[in-house]
């Protein structure tokens, strides 16, 4: 996105004479006062005009847009998206052929994609958006499945009276795993190790301890 | 895969222009060097190697389309 220089008597009329060139409202514009003028000496000699530089501000989706163009032509996918605006974050849908290499084992590919952006984008923006990718349901269907593991789970876990340690998942899937268990009245969920190898742990529910 | 990793690099450091891209291809595989400024280091691995690890696994993508096995290996 490209300045624009505009200057006048006040920096008020700069910025006017600016957002005019811009064709934007104020809000839409980030501006740099070049020079604050100076009325001079009797309002004769020496008066120098106000100077501003403004730019309309880089629209989130148009960056996000730009650089999953990228991303997605450099792995080489078959794939075609859509951004959309949700409150307080952007949601980023996949669909195509190669929608299977772009979610990955256990979704591991199409969640770095949805980091790498996420840092990338807000690099070049000055309000920190926030970035949730999905591809053909996905993120439903997963969900989904981490409710029926945890079901199943807590019935091994009441059958044999032995904790159950899952396999590593990240923040979002531990949360629907501990969700899933929280009003259980016979087994507690916790969850240890580091990420990203952290894991949710289903014990029985300690006597006395219901809540 | 070049163009990849020097993609990511570029869109996530502060000098792009110290991004340096050289790759390796033998029978086991490619292997991808990259170089980046030694402050930018952090934003290239990520708490935890968070970040590399996402890079790798975009690479790993790439190397899955072309049926290549791949390895990132970064340097300051």
């Amino acid at each position: 996105m490209s300045w624009v220089e505009a200057s006048g008597t006040t920096i008020e009329e700069a910025r006017q004479e600016a957002l005019e060139l811009l064709g934007a409202a104020s809000e839409e514009v980030e501006l740099e006062i070049l020079d604050s003028g100076s009325k001079g000496f009797l309002g004769i000699i020496g008066n120098k005009l106000a100077r501003v530089r403004a730019r309309l501000k880089p629209a989130p989706a148009q960056v996000i847009k730009e650089f999953l163009t990228q991303v997605v032509q450099a792995i080489g996918l078959d794939v075609s998206f859509q951004v959309k605006p949700e409150e307080e974050r952007w949601r980023v849908e996949f669909e195509g052929r190669d929608v299977r290499i772009l979610i990955g084992r256990r979704g591991e590919t199409l969640n770095s994609l949805q980091l790498i952006t996420s840092l990338a984008v807000n690099r070049c923006l000055d309000d920190k958006v926030r970035l949730i990718m999905d591809a053909e349901g996905y993120r439903d269907r997963r969900e989904e499945t981490l409710q029926r593991l945890a079901k199943r789970l807590t019935e091994r876990v009441r059958r044999t009276r032995q904790e159950v340690v899952l396999e590593p998942m990240t923040p979002n899937e531990r949360r629907v795993i501990h969700m899933t268990l929280q009003d259980d009245p016979w087994v507690e969920t916790c969850s240890t190790g580091e990420e990203p190898y952290r894991k949710v742990v289903i014990s029985p529910r300690r006597k006395g301890e219901r809540h | 895969m070049k163009e990849l990793v020097e993609l990511l690099a570029k869109a996530l450091v502060d000098n792009p222009e110290a991004v340096a891209v050289h790759t390796q291809e033998d029978d086991s595989g490619v292997t991808i060097e990259l170089r980046v400024a030694n402050e930018d280091m952090g934003k290239i691995i990520g708490k935890q190697g968070k970040i590399a690890r996402a890079i790798r696994t975009l690479a790993k993508a790439r190397g899955a389309k072309t049926g290549k096995r791949v390895s990132v290996e970064i340097q300051p």
